[in-house]
């Protein structure tokens, strides 16, 4: 038998080589983050006096979130461009993959983007492995930043919120300043004056009047022409963005906390007693006054049935209700107003929020033009115009929140300024600042949804806890 | 000119040796990184060898999400099937109503699943859906159909079905419009009956593309992530947290990457095993339908 002079065996060892030598050279290829932090920050080269027009030419790239305030940025781009020759190319997403986007690219470390908004609570997550560019250093340096910038009038808790000094357990406003805010939320409620009226109410002042309060509108507003109508509108999808609206702020009321702190180590603190008892007692309200198919709800069903006159009340973000209280948003236009909601046993105003924010890439290569371009956008000239001819509410700097022609616009909204004012003093981040705040957030909706559906709360929680304690402790 | 002769067939398979390795390359690069504790806040990784893997099987969340998955699958594609064979053989019936229904019937393929999940979730809700309105007039007009485990489940494999049932029939109808017509007509001259017939000689031969629809339908089916995530994104609770949403939360969501990648992993393993078994029992079948043709 002659020999084939393609042999088998000597043809699967030359192909075997070549398959496996991309995964060879994967092995040695090493992980696609990087822990090296450099020791200085790119604000040090940047020398001489300031000068708007300092990187003219430039472009920078952004990625942003689709959201009124990005409308309103987008429409003042042409500004900026004017003021620094610096050209925005920008991409915009929807919020439910917005992160994931954002999330793949910082990892991959591409630098894909310059600049892009970020939530506070996203430096817990971008900000241990040096995702992020710590700004502290840009805005420490006259030569790279506008006296006119003024940092001291950004209300401190909303620049504090985005500070943190990368350790599990340690309070905010230490730290680098990994973002800068740019346009916030209360949660507060908001509530159909129409049909207050009609049945003869008035909003809640305590935790237990509110769960009255909800179920009575569900069961009157039907018979008083409102077909359909439930009480009140909160969150309940399977979401890290259920707990921290309406349900953080309430349970920060309650002087509940999510972990305790000791010595650096954390402890799920969402199976207390008082926490537990909190907890039913949300589970009920939303039971009795609470949307049919909430486990779906996310904030735009909310937002869109209280416009729709098919909620009596909403307790999430201020703004979720301002969008549909504009004249012509909404059928219920013209007929909402605004109120702190429920205080607490002791008084308590405690109020979780949300930051928009803006951050820059640790990778970008384009740092000075893109810490200009954060300068314009939180600056006091975006910021009011975007207050005053767009939607971009609620101010993160003092003199906007003050200025005459923002409060004339707003004060057509029944308790809108009053509420923001009440409230502000005591609006911070209710969490604990941990990296594992997602998943710690998303199991905590998902038990929420497991005692809405009649599961004991008590073991439900123990569970979430136990199971926490494991990867936050 | 012998080492262009013995160069040739190397040259030949390049094409589809690139292709292999581009899906070998992640493939094997994932596989690696589960050997790591790969993460965002740690991205400099230790090697951990299998203890990912351990983790996962000890975890109660992972047999919960097996669990769920494995009942999707199966519920999907045992309906799927059946419905997808009923509706064959009406269309292949009736001739002229068939050809027209054919064309409608092929609709729900050409929507995105996650489109189609979306779009049913408006219809299933339950105060301004359209199905509890249609429902209304019969007193069903207040079912919560994702706001229990059960209801939750049921519905994401309803949408599954509505979407992927065409599939089934139209691979069933091309199996029944290629079958012999001999058998059929000597059965019909021995006067057998409808019902004999369809046991006997139009199931045995359909069999082969039958299999062919559910192995296509039980690998995606364990494989979903869109249809379930756009309707329930999981809940209520844990409960339909299938294996692709447990990976997709845990490698992009909490960024846990080497433990995320497990997950896929071990759903790799699944569906390959699944595959390998299907595969195997679909020989047989199309052995015993020749024989049912001889």
């Amino acid at each position: 038998m002659g020999t084939h002079p393609h042999d088998r065996r000597q043809f699967l060892a030359l192909t075997a080589a070549v398959a496996a030598a991309p995964l060879l050279s994967a092995c040695g290829a090493g992980f696609g983050g990087d822990d090296k932090k450099s020791d200085g920050s790119a604000a040090d080269d940047v020398t001489g006096s300031f000068d708007w027009r300092r990187e003219k030419g430039t472009t920078v790239k952004a990625l942003l979130n689709k959201h009124p305030y990005t409308d309103a940025l987008v429409a003042d781009l042409k500004s900026f461009t004017e003021q620094t020759g610096i050209k925005v190319e920008y991409d915009v997403f929807p919020e439910d993959n917005y992160f994931d986007k954002l999330t793949v690219d910082l990892s991959s470390g591409r630098a894909s983007y310059d600049v892009f908004m970020l939530g506070a609570y996203m430096v817990w997550q971008y900000g241990p492995p040096n995702w992020l560019e710590d700004l502290g250093p840009w805005m420490r340096n006259s030569s790279a930043t506008a006296a006119e910038w003024d940092q001291a009038d950004f209300f401190p808790n909303l620049l504090q919120a985005d500070q943190w000094s990368l350790k599990a357990g340690a309070p905010l406003g230490q730290g680098g300043q990994y973002a800068l805010p740019w346009g916030w939320e209360t949660n507060v409620v908001a509530y159909n004056t129409e049909v207050f009226g009609k049945l003869g109410l008035k909003p809640a002042e305590t935790f237990d009047e509110l769960r009255e309060l909800a179920g009575v509108i569900k069961k009157k507003a039907p018979g008083a022409g409102y077909d359909g109508m439930y009480g009140i509108a909160v969150r309940g999808s399977r979401s890290w963005a259920t707990i921290h609206p309406g349900f953080m702020t309430m349970y920060a009321r309650n002087g509940l906390r999510d972990f305790t702190v000791d010595g650096g180590k954390l402890t799920p603190a969402m199976n207390t007693p008082e926490a537990v008892a909190f907890t039913e007692d949300w589970a009920g309200m939303v039971k009795q006054g609470g949307p049919p198919s909430w486990t779906s709800y996310t904030w735009y069903q909310c937002s869109s049935d209280l416009g729709a006159k098919k909620a009596g009340m909403l307790f999430d973000a201020d703004t979720a209700a301002y969008f549909q209280a504009v004249d012509g948003a909404s059928p219920a236009s013209g007929k909402i107003a605004f109120h702190p909601g429920p205080k607490g046993p002791d008084g308590s105003l405690a109020t979780n929020m949300w930051i928009w924010s803006l951050g820059m890439n640790a990778k970008s290569r384009r740092k000075s033009a893109s810490w200009l371009f954060l300068q314009w956008a939180t600056g006091k000239e975006h910021l009011r115009k975007g207050a005053i001819t767009h939607n971009h509410i609620d101010p993160v700097r003092q003199s906007i929140s003050q200025d005459a022609a923002y409060k004339d616009k707003m004060r057509h909204l029944p308790g809108f300024i009053e509420t923001f004012e009440t409230v502000v003093d005591q609006t911070k981040i209710q969490f604990t600042p941990q990296a594992q705040f997602f998943d710690a957030t998303t199991s905590w909706a998902a038990a929420l949804q497991e005692i809405y559906g009649g599961q004991g709360a008590k073991s439900v929680l123990d569970d979430l806890a136990g199971d926490l304690a494991d990867k936050v402790g | 000119m012998g080492w262009r002769l013995a160069l040739r067939p190397y040259l030949l398979i390049v094409p589809a040796l690139l292709l292999t390795c581009g899906i070998l390359y992640p493939f094997g690069l994932g596989l690696y990184y589960t050997l790591f504790d790969f993460s965002a806040s740690k991205p400099q990784p230790d090697m951990v060898r299998f203890e990912n893997y351990a983790t996962v099987f000890t975890q109660e969340a992972f047999w919960n999400s097996a669990w769920v998955t494995v009942l999707y699958a199966v519920g999907a594609a045992a309906v799927e099937t059946v419905l997808g064979v009923a509706v064959a053989l009406l269309l292949h019936r009736s001739s002229l109503v068939g050809r027209i229904l054919e064309k409608i019937l092929i609709l729900p393929l050409m929507i995105a699943p996650v489109i189609a999940a979306i779009m049913w979730k408006l219809m299933l809700q339950p105060s301004v859906g359209v199905v509890n309105h249609l429902l209304k007039p019969f007193g069903l007009g207040g079912v919560q159909w994702t706001d229990t485990p059960t209801g939750a489940l049921l519905s994401s494999i309803a949408v599954d079905v509505w979407v992927y049932t065409p599939f089934v029939a139209i691979l069933a109808l091309a199996g029944l419009r290629s079958l012999p017509t001999s058998p059929f007509e000597a059965a019909a001259v021995d006067g057998a009956g409808w019902w004999y017939t369809f046991r006997r000689l139009t199931l045995p031969m359909l069999w082969p593309y039958v299999l062919v629809a559910v192995i296509f339908r039980f690998m995606d089916s364990l494989k979903v992530f869109d249809i379930i995530y756009a309707l329930t994104e999981g809940g209520p609770g844990d409960s339909t947290v299938v294996l692709q949403i447990r990976a997709y939360l845990e490698a992009i969501r909490f960024q846990r990457y080497s433990f995320g990648i497990s997950y896929t992993i071990v759903l790799w393993a699944v569906v390959y095993l699944a595959a390998m078994v299907l595969v195997r029992h679909l020989g047989r079948i199309q052995r015993r339908a020749a024989e049912v043709v001889k």
